[in-house]
């Protein structure tokens, strides 16, 4: 639930103007784009994902880091990969 | 020193364990202390303690959000649970955290309807399909989660919802640093700071364990070099005579936080006069309740709670390893009776706690080895 996950925008406004189609790690989810307003969300862009809420923006280097340090993490990483793809946001 | 795990760029460890061991003065003694779960994850995962010299230790502090919530939260939210027509929902960590009358889990075994979610905006919609049910939703977090709850309330007024709940268990970083600073015998000299709580609050809410106390403190990123290049920055900053607020995790943290998120906070919820934290107490301020406004969401005043504090199991020492004043291997039942499939205390529940991770990665192992082939 702490471990926040880097997900890459495909689609924003699925539904709704603040609910954004992420890929994750292959996976394609809906998550909640609604606290990066201000900033703004393209398709390409990268997101920190936390419970369901991208919380901010990455760069791609940093993403794929993050990514490659959360493989290593192992099985609290499966386990949160695995709640989110039991997740139905919309 | 050994070098016992493979990471990402060995070299780069390999020089920085070599700049840490060159900034520290020689006979003197080094406690920082990680405030976050998932640093104390990187550094058992990558026994990182192998990297820094003898004379630097890492302190593991109480930013393991499962790990705080005290007894009399889990039997309160447990009641709720039993109440007619409810489904509780939770994040799926908390599921196995001990009451003083049994987990979530032992809660459904026994009738109750308590469901995993991933996300607080998943509760909203198994309200909004359970239009006879009452959906109550188990918040836990420090400020990382606690935008996300506060969104998810927004939602629900928005959407005039009459059947969603929040028991608002949310925990403010900063009180607790400070409740550790404040507690007697407690000498560290700087601080890891968290990366992601602060990627919502910014760096400055830290100032003042810089100006007040004196500490420097490191913001950090999550990989096992991140951690020893915070050390480095920490070390160089007690050789400077400097005590100040870095961020070494620029790449993800921006120094003013995310306003939205904390806007969005404000906005839902505020400080209570006092929380009890497992372990540590009641601490002055350090939690959150929803504002008046959100009384129709606020399953503390729409349910009854028995609001009962319970003490701590006798065995249980996570108040001592929460505070940093024991390593999770010198708790009386560790790895005995306390273990990640029979936890006595929550320390070991949830991945991010000091004694699971200490547990699962065989550190306990390697050190009786050391300390067996030292005797
Ligand atoms: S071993 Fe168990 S009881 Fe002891 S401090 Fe760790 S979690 Fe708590």
């Amino acid at each position: 639930m702490c471990l926040g996950i880097p997900g890459e925008v495909i689609e924003v406004g699925v539904g709704r103007p603040d609910l954004a189609k992420v890929d994750v790690s292959g996976a394609r989810r809906v998550v909640n784009i609604g606290l990066l307003d201000e900033e703004g969300v393209q398709p390409g862009d990268w997101v920190l994902i936390h419970v369901g809420f991208a919380l901010s923006k990455l760069d791609e280097e940093e993403a794929r880091l993050t990514l490659s340090y959360l493989e290593q993490v192992g099985q609290a990483y499966q386990d949160e990969l695995k709640a989110l793809s039991q997740s139905q946001i919309e | 020193m050994r070098f016992v795990d493979e990471f990402r760029d060995q070299q780069k460890a390999r020089a920085l364990a070599a700049d840490i061991a060159a900034l520290c003065e020689p006979g003197r003694e080094y406690k920082f202390m990680e405030i976050c779960g998932g640093h104390t994850h990187t550094i058992y995962k990558h026994g990182l303690e192998d990297y820094l010299p003898e004379n630097v230790t890492m302190v593991h502090g109480p930013g393991c959000p499962v790990c705080v919530i005290p007894m009399g939260r889990v039997d309160d939210a447990v009641a709720i649970a039993g109440e007619e027509g409810v489904i509780m929902t939770s994040f799926g960590d908390l599921m196995r955290v001990p009451g003083s009358k049994g987990s979530f889990f032992d809660a459904n075994a026994s009738g109750s309807d308590i469901r995993m979610v991933y996300s607080p905006l998943d509760s909203l919609k198994i309200a909004r399909e359970n239009p006879g049910k009452r959906v109550v939703f188990m918040a836990i977090g420090f400020e990382t989660t606690t935008p996300s709850t506060a969104m998810t309330l927004l939602r629900a007024r928005g959407e005039d919802l009459d059947n969603f709940s929040v028991f608002c268990n949310h925990v403010l970083v900063n009180p607790a640093i400070k409740a550790i600073l404040d507690s007697p015998g407690m000498s560290l000299d700087g601080f890891v700071g968290p990366g992601h709580v602060t990627a919502v609050i910014g760096c400055e809410p830290y100032q003042w364990v810089a100006r007040d106390y004196a500490k420097p403190i490191v913001v950090s990123g999550f990989e096992p070099l991140d951690i020893l290049q915070s050390v480095q920055m920490l070390l160089l900053q007690l050789k400077q005579g400097r005590s100040e607020v870095e961020n070494q995790y620029k790449r993800a943290v921006p120094w003013e936080g995310n306003a939205r998120a904390q806007a969005v906070i404000e906005e839902v919820m505020e400080p209570r006069p006092t929380f009890e934290w497992r372990g540590l107490g009641s601490i002055p301020g350090s939690a959150l309740k929803l504002r008046r406004e959100f009384a129709p969401f606020d399953a503390e005043l729409l349910f009854h709670v028995p609001g009962v504090r319970v003490e701590d199991p006798k065995a249980c020492q996570c108040g001592e390893v929460l505070k940093g004043a024991i390593k999770p291997w010198e708790c009386r039942v560790f790895g005995t009776a306390c273990t990640p499939e029979t936890p006595i205390g929550t320390c070991m529940v949830s991945s991010e706690g000091a004694c699971a991770a200490y547990y699962n990665f065989g550190r306990f192992d390697r050190r009786q080895l050391r300390e067996a082939s030292r005797a």
